[in-house]
């Protein structure tokens, strides 16, 4: 590793950002260190998506500023903007692959854009990434002859196409039955590894927390901003915040089945 | 292993048990026994009618017999215990299966229903206002795209090699493919009704021949032109709209954004252009379509040989003629295609926004084709030509 590595790979600071009138986070500032793994987490509606969608760029914060690599993102100019949009991939809720193109021109098109790579590179770079994540020999199928897992990981080798030093997922395993989230897990773990990505999942599957996170950042809806900070299973533990610990904790008083299949005699409700 | 296995016996029962209610005192209670199988969509006992003129200080309800129940039975209890409560008794449940208990503890908090509210309908004229404001709001959408539009092609014309042009190549060969059949018929129909209306009049003064003449430049100035605007923004421009709709609602877009890859360089220009090149081919080809409906007719009505008829209208028809109708279309396809692309990148992220945005490029598109062709018609009038 380099020793001239920034100490944050992003920052944000005094975010707030919302929908026309509607303020859904304010004063949030965190930062984003090298190979980190921070997971975004909180209840539905508390704005991680709005976080996400400033961060990369798709709405524009009231105030505050993002930054990549000590270089503001939100006061970049056209071709400033461009260089940071090159450090990052995203890889949305439902994919977002280009329906229209075959899964190599998927994964070709950002080195077609930023990169003067010919033709033959290209082709080896698709190769490359989709045997990453396992999907090698599926360069012509489109995205819609895909499995849902098998499209994850596709718009996954779309994000690394360019070596991004960032990878920023949008709720990685939804829909995903639990073996193929935990395949998605593995990999995402991987990338982190072998190629040193700094990673911002949003998400609430627990089990992904648990298993991946260096680091959570709990918001609330209420508070419009950052109510917790930590690793997932300090915050469980330790965590004075019943909204905290109740997100991350089971619930312990949750009742038991009564009632089950063979016992149903006078009770088939709606029959 | 048996091959075939017997199914498990079917409920045969055809009409079940009716429900049963039973009130009689116990001490100083009032015991009431429910029983036989509670139906919503069978007949229950009525709890006033049973309760009514008895006395006793509680009320106490045990299960008789109790087959199946329903929340008809559970609604029955409910109005036990209000009616109960008003009149100052104690409701007693305890004897019933505990699942049905659990049912009443976990409905306890009930208000009162309230009546099905239907939504309110709007008035026509609430209607118009707000259909009056989103026109003007979209009226106004059309300026930023134009521009951003414009500063694309300037980008595409400093660095040819960036644009999309296999995209483009598609989109024309689906443009001319898909309105081909219906331009053909509507532009050789539009020829006929033209020739027959001037047939029906010109007749009168033995001035038959002339039909070739209003028939041609009719034809070649207006409807040519302009039927094969109205067919492809009815199909292509509505294509484009509901393309980039699901690509909005997808984040197809988004993850375009999010590339650097601007969604007008890369998604709308090619079918501009497209729509561009496509809609002049379109109309002239919809201008020998229209001529020819009006040979027909001349030839089957009015005994003009066809080649009369095609001198006749060389004669008139003149090349200033055909390309003024020309320019006209290919304003006409950039038309279409800013609505249709326009309306699909604002698209809302929803089944139905996809439906409103690919409605919206074909109104949008045929106001625009017939906004320009009124402003055309004004420019060549003053110019003369």
């Amino acid at each position: 590793m380099k020793n001239d590595t920034p100490a944050t790979v992003i920052e944000v600071k005094n975010l707030s950002c919302g929908y026309g009138e509607t303020v859904v986070l304010q004063d949030v500032s965190f930062a984003v260190h090298p190979r980190e793994l921070l997971f975004v987490i909180g209840g539905s509606g508390c704005g991680k998506s709005t976080l996400l969608g400033c961060m990369i760029g798709l709405l524009k914060p009231f105030q505050g500023d993002v930054a990549y690599f000590g270089k503001s993102f939100t006061a970049a100019d056209a071709v400033q903007r461009r260089d940071i949009l090159k450090t990052f991939g995203v890889l949305y809720q439902n994919n977002a692959l280009w329906s229209s193109m075959t899964l190599a021109e998927n994964v070709s098109l950002p080195l077609e854009e930023h990169t003067s790579l010919t033709r033959e590179d290209r082709q080896e770079i698709i190769a490359l990434k989709l045997t990453q994540v396992g999907l090698s020999g599926s360069e012509e199928l489109y995205p819609s002859e895909l499995s849902g897992g098998m499209q994850k990981r596709a718009a996954l080798a779309r994000a690394l196409a360019l070596d991004p030093a960032i990878v920023f997922f949008d709720e990685p395993s939804t829909g995903l039955d639990p073996i193929t989230s935990r395949q998605m897990d593995r990999l995402i773990l991987q990338v982190r590894n072998t190629l040193g990505t700094s990673m911002v999942i949003v998400s609430h599957q627990l089990s992904s927390i648990f298993r991946l996170a260096d680091r959570v950042i709990v918001l609330d809806r209420q508070s419009k901003g950052i109510i917790a900070e930590g690793s997932p299973a300090e915050l469980a533990a330790t965590s004075t915040d019943p909204r905290v610990r109740d997100f991350l904790n089971e619930d312990e008083d949750f009742p038991k089945p009564t009632n089950p299949p063979s016992a149903r005699r006078s009770f088939d409700l709606f029959k | 292993m048996t091959a075939c296995r017997q199914l498990p016996a079917v409920n045969t029962e055809l009409k079940a048990a009716t429900a049963r209610l039973e009130a009689g005192p116990a001490g100083s209670e009032c015991l009431v026994k429910v029983g036989g199988d509670w139906r919503l969509s069978e007949p229950v006992p009525s709890w006033i009618g049973v309760l009514g003129k008895r006395t006793g200080a509680s009320v106490r309800v045990v299960p008789d017999e109790l087959g199946k129940w329903d929340t008809s039975l559970v609604l029955f209890l409910l109005h036990g215990r209000a009616w109960c409560a008003q009149s100052k008794k104690d409701f007693h449940a305890d004897a019933l299966p505990e699942n049905l208990q659990s049912l009443l503890r976990q409905v306890a908090g009930m208000g009162a229903p309230k009546p099905i509210a239907k939504a309110p309908v709007k008035p026509s004229w609430a209607l118009v206002g707000t259909m009056a404001k989103k026109m003007v709001s979209h009226a106004l959408e059309i300026v930023p795209f134009v521009g951003e539009c414009t500063l694309g092609f300037i980008g595409v014309a400093k660095k040819p090699c960036r644009f999309r042009w296999m995209d483009c190549l598609v989109e024309m060969q689906q443009c001319w493919v898909s309105s081909l059949p219906i331009v053909s018929l509507v532009s050789f129909l539009v020829g006929v009704i033209l020739a027959f209306q001037a047939a029906i009049q010109l007749r009168q003064f033995g001035a038959a021949v002339f039909v070739a003449d209003l028939v041609g430049l009719a034809v070649v100035r207006e409807m040519g032109p302009m039927m094969a605007a109205v067919v492809v923004a009815g199909g292509t421009g509505a294509g484009f709209a509901a393309q980039l709709g699901n690509m909005k609602v997808d984040q197809e877009i988004d993850a375009l954004e999010t590339l650097g890859i601007s969604s007008v360089d890369f998604l709308a220009l090619p079918r501009l252009l497209a729509a561009a090149v496509m809609m002049p081919i379109l109309a002239l080809y919809a201008n020998v379509l229209g001529i020819l409906g009006g040979m027909f007719v001349s030839a089957t009505m009015l005994d003009i040989p066809a080649t009369a008829y095609w001198i006749e209208t060389q004669n008139r028809v003149g090349f200033s003629d055909v390309t003024s109708g020309l320019i006209k279309s290919l304003f006409f396809g950039v038309a279409v295609g800013l609505a249709g692309c326009l309306r699909g990148m604002k698209c809302d992220r929803s089944a139905a926004g996809v439906g409103a945005a690919t409605s919206s490029a074909v109104v949008t598109g045929i106001t625009l084709i017939v906004l320009s062709d009124a402003l055309f018609a004004l420019i060549f009038n003053v110019l003369g030509i």
